[in-house]
């Protein structure tokens, strides 16, 4: 397994690991809750170094990112970022990522951990642009410091800037400790929140300086499902199209051309079959990923995430559904070990968040 | 981690106290808890109804994963926690006392033999733990 530059670091802060992507990552340093919380309530601290960043550059470049992005990447001006996916002919999705544009033919794409190599290879198949196409992902750590406390706790450690002036999905480059840095306005737990990105050898410094509430894993993954973000691989995959899982609003066909254009058009033309909805238990029981969905005697979709809430204090998830629109507020039931349980369709985010 | 003397314990982390003659109070180890991290909910069998030794007899839910219950001994339940479903952190911070489960009337005190005393116990979560470093 892969360990990112921090490995001894969560090692003697007493993490528990699991494998994530390839990756031998921390799960929790104390509870998986209470990392939730502190995140919620002041800030916490992220190892995110095993994503992906690889760097697009030189002539063709542009042309290049705007071909594989479902999103328009020509409305970015410099030091600005932009959630997409990348989508396969058929329309089905490569892999959900972040671009961020330096200059004029000059992106970062910050990709999923366990999809480098075949996002790399993606690339490369589609550069006919003559672009550089280089893997940084050995190269670069990412730290994230999450919540609402994170502007304040970051301002001492970045002498040049009030960093509460960086808006949202927007980043600078400036040193954070002393370590020169990206300092991007982003983040996977629906707060207001940093992402740090650093050369792999600054990585502990610049942790340890920040310092803070580790968090792991674990919380990650209530986080982001809480603030009602997807996750690739469990909410979707390269058969699902980005209507069926509620991105279709990061699909802009508009003046321009695309790798899958033609298929989503065709796709939004016969009209979507399946969606993703947002639910909420109505008993203590847990929801997991794969569990069956019914309403009344008719299973209509499986759940995709699913997790007990920390903040809720009761089970939210993910479900994919089949059928054209399911209306909020309506009941549905979930099969946990042969047994129905109550749910109730409700609107994404799970919890009111403030970036 | 504690393994507190006089209780026995199985492969699959559960522990029983023996109470009187074929009463059992059943619940989950430090070392389980510990594992499983933030329990939020506990499936466990009514009144009245029968397990069997080594089968599965509910489920123990924490934020992260959801692990079932296999019966330690054979027996019929006689009283089941009832603080649990509203607070089954009790689970996490008290595994072996008021995060207990189930009592049971035993069905063949003689299957108690089969569980391990602490020592043999903590030897074996120790092999757990060297499996989880591989």
């Amino acid at each position: 397994m892969k360990r990112t530059p921090l490995y001894e670091v969560h090692r003697n802060l007493n993490a528990k690991f699991t494998e994530f992507g390839g990756w031998e990552m921390p799960l929790q340093y104390s509870s998986i809750v209470t990392e939730h919380l502190a995140v919620r309530s002041i800030a916490g601290l992220f190892d995110l170094s095993h994503m992906g960043e690889i760097e697009v550059s030189g002539q063709g470049a542009d042309e290049l990112v705007q071909k594989l992005s479902t999103n328009d990447v020509s409305r970015l001006s410099d030091g600005r970022v932009l959630y997409t996916l990348f989508c396969n002919e058929t329309g089905g999705i490569v892999d959900d990522l972040l671009v961020y544009r330096h200059a004029d033919n000059h992106y970062m794409l910050v990709v999923n951990a366990a999809n480098i190599e075949k996002d790399l290879a993606w690339v490369e198949t589609c550069n006919d642009t003559g672009a550089e196409v280089k893997d940084m992902s050995e190269d670069m750590a990412l730290i994230a410091l999450q919540g609402p406390k994170a502007i304040d706790l970051l301002n001492p450690f970045v002498p040049e800037r009030d960093v509460s002036e960086i808006p949202y999905f927007r980043f600078t480059t400036g040193d954070v400790a002393g370590v020169p840095t990206a300092i991007s306005r982003t983040g996977y737990t629906g707060e207001v929140g940093f992402e740090l990105y650093v050369p792999a050898a600054y990585a502990e410094r610049l942790w340890t300086a920040v310092g803070g509430q580790p968090v792991g894993l674990g919380a990650r993954d209530t986080l982001r499902l809480e603030a009602g973000l997807r996750l690739y691989g469990m909410d979707m995959n390269d058969d699902t199209n980005p209507f069926e899982v509620g991105l279709g609003r990061f699909v802009k066909f508009k003046n321009r051309q695309f790798i899958g254009k033609s298929a989503l058009l065709a796709h939004k033309r016969k009209g979507i079959t399946k969606h993703i909805i947002g639910f909420q238990m109505l008993d203590r029981a847990v929801a997991r990923a794969g569990y069956a969905i019914y309403q009344g005697d008719e299973r209509i979709g499986s759940v995709t995430s699913g997790t007990p809430s920390p903040s809720l204090k009761c089970s939210i998830g993910f479900a994919s559904i089949e059928s054209q629109a399911v209306p909020e507020n309506e009941k549905i039931d979930v099969e946990i070990r042969g047994k129905l349980h109550p749910a109730i369709i409700v609107e994404v985010p799970f919890v009111s968040i403030g970036t | 981690m504690e393994y507190p003397e006089g209780l026995r314990y199985s492969r699959e982390h559960e522990w029983v106290l023996v109470e009187n003659d074929d009463h059992a109070v059943i619940g989950i180890s430090d070392f389980a808890q510990n594992e499983l991290g933030d329990v939020v909910y506990v499936e466990a069998p009514g009144l009245g109804e029968k397990i069997s030794k080594d089968d599965p007899f509910g489920a123990v839910e924490s934020v992260k994963a959801v692990s079932d219950l296999y019966a330690p001994v054979s027996g019929t339940v006689v009283e089941v926690n009832d603080t649990l479903p509203e607070t089954p952190e009790l689970i996490n911070e008290d595994p072996y006392g008021e995060g207990w489960i189930i009592k049971v009337s035993m069905s063949d005190v003689a299957e108690l033999d089969d569980l391990m005393n602490p020592e043999e116990y903590e030897a074996y979560c120790e092999g757990q733990d060297d499996d989880d470093d591989a």
